[in-house]
């Protein structure tokens, strides 16, 4: 099996790309940053959208880092089939960008809410989640202010009636309820997948949870995913000759 | 010629406002019992230049749609005045 590569983009303001990168030199991986202006991906097996600040979250979370000029490559790499993750600050730019449907408000407490968070796992499939089953029950850091899920009824009944609602909040028995859920996102929704389900967005980070020196291995699970599905896929191999 | 926008950002009615429920609470701690619902938003004074009040009015939209309000939870709206007074950075500051 080849080295998996992937692509950690930093915008001004992003401060989780060293985690990110730090996990995949763990697993022995090869991860390249990635900076905002830059226009050429370099043809990696996958791209990171970590979490942070991105322009400062001006004016609202992710609007200004969706025209980085970065973003047009990543549009097309996802467009493709390539697996692309948004976490937290990611996911707020892939909500933006339109690549993930809905939007990430202010937490409903108005709070900034740092914690370990129990997450159900909802559908095990596609890059980011295939060695995850679904009814699972794992363990996460969350770390956001702006954070709840919202869109309209139809885009809500759709996602879930297309099984691309992928993770929700809960407690450590999996119940979904008001208390389990920290931003008071829509019907707890954690994360969620685009149609092909290979863009995943998520406010959790599983990268601050792949070592058992930081409180769990939970996170790992996702990289792990990724690296099994990559190599079940002959194109990504094809892609670097 | 130079034009000021005045774009008004606010959550789609529906939208749970936080932050416009704890200023009406804070209101109401005040002394202001009548009040009977906040709903917070954002201001957005833009000076810019178009030839004309439908290509400035135009451009505003533009801005309105592409960047300034996500059509997921926000609505914006405007007014448009043509700006007669000399370009200075601390007037507008």
């Amino acid at each position: 099996m080849s080295t998996p590569r992937i692509a950690v983009v930093v915008f001004p303001g992003t401060w989780s790309d060293r985690d990110f990168v730090h996990v995949a030199g763990v697993l022995g991986w090869e991860a390249r940053l990635l900076w905002h202006t830059e226009t050429d991906l370099g043809s990696p097996d996958a791209v990171v959208l970590p979490g942070g600040f991105a322009h400062g979250d001006h004016l609202r979370t992710g609007a200004i880092a969706r025209f980085s000029p970065v973003m047009a490559a990543v549009e097309a790499f996802a467009a493709a089939g390539g697996p692309l993750i948004g976490s937290c600050n990611g996911f707020q730019i892939l909500c933006e960008a339109g690549l993930l449907p809905g939007a990430l408000l202010r937490n409903d407490h108005l709070q900034f809410r740092c914690d370990w968070q129990w997450l159900r796992v909802e559908r095990g499939a596609g890059p980011w989640l295939a060695d995850l089953e679904a009814g699972e029950l794992i363990r996460l850091p969350i770390s956001h202010g702006e954070g709840r899920y919202t869109a309209d009824v139809m885009t809500l009944d759709e996602l879930e009636r297309t099984d691309r609602v992928v993770l929700r909040y809960v407690e450590s028995t999996g119940a979904v309820t008001p208390d389990a859920n920290p931003n008071g996102s829509m019907r707890g929704i954690a994360g969620i997948v685009n149609d092909r389900g290979n863009v995943l967005g998520l406010m959790p980070h599983p990268e601050r949870a792949s070592e058992e020196e930081v409180g769990g291995t939970d996170g790992l699970r996702i990289f792990q995913s990724l690296a099994g599905w990559l190599a079940d896929q002959p194109a990504a191999a094809e892609r670097r000759l | 010629m130079r034009w000021i926008a005045e774009v008004h950002v606010q959550l789609r009615p529906g939208i749970a406002d936080p932050e416009g429920l704890t200023i009406a609470s804070g209101l109401r701690s005040l002394g202001f019992a009548s009040v009977k619902q906040v709903r917070s938003g954002k201001l957005l004074r833009i000076s810019f230049e178009a030839d004309d009040p439908t290509t400035a009015d135009d451009a505003v939209a533009t801005m309105c749609r592409r960047l300034l309000a996500n059509p997921v939870m926000e609505v914006a709206s405007w007014d448009l005045r043509a700006d007669e007074e000399p370009a200075s950075e601390e007037r507008l500051a």
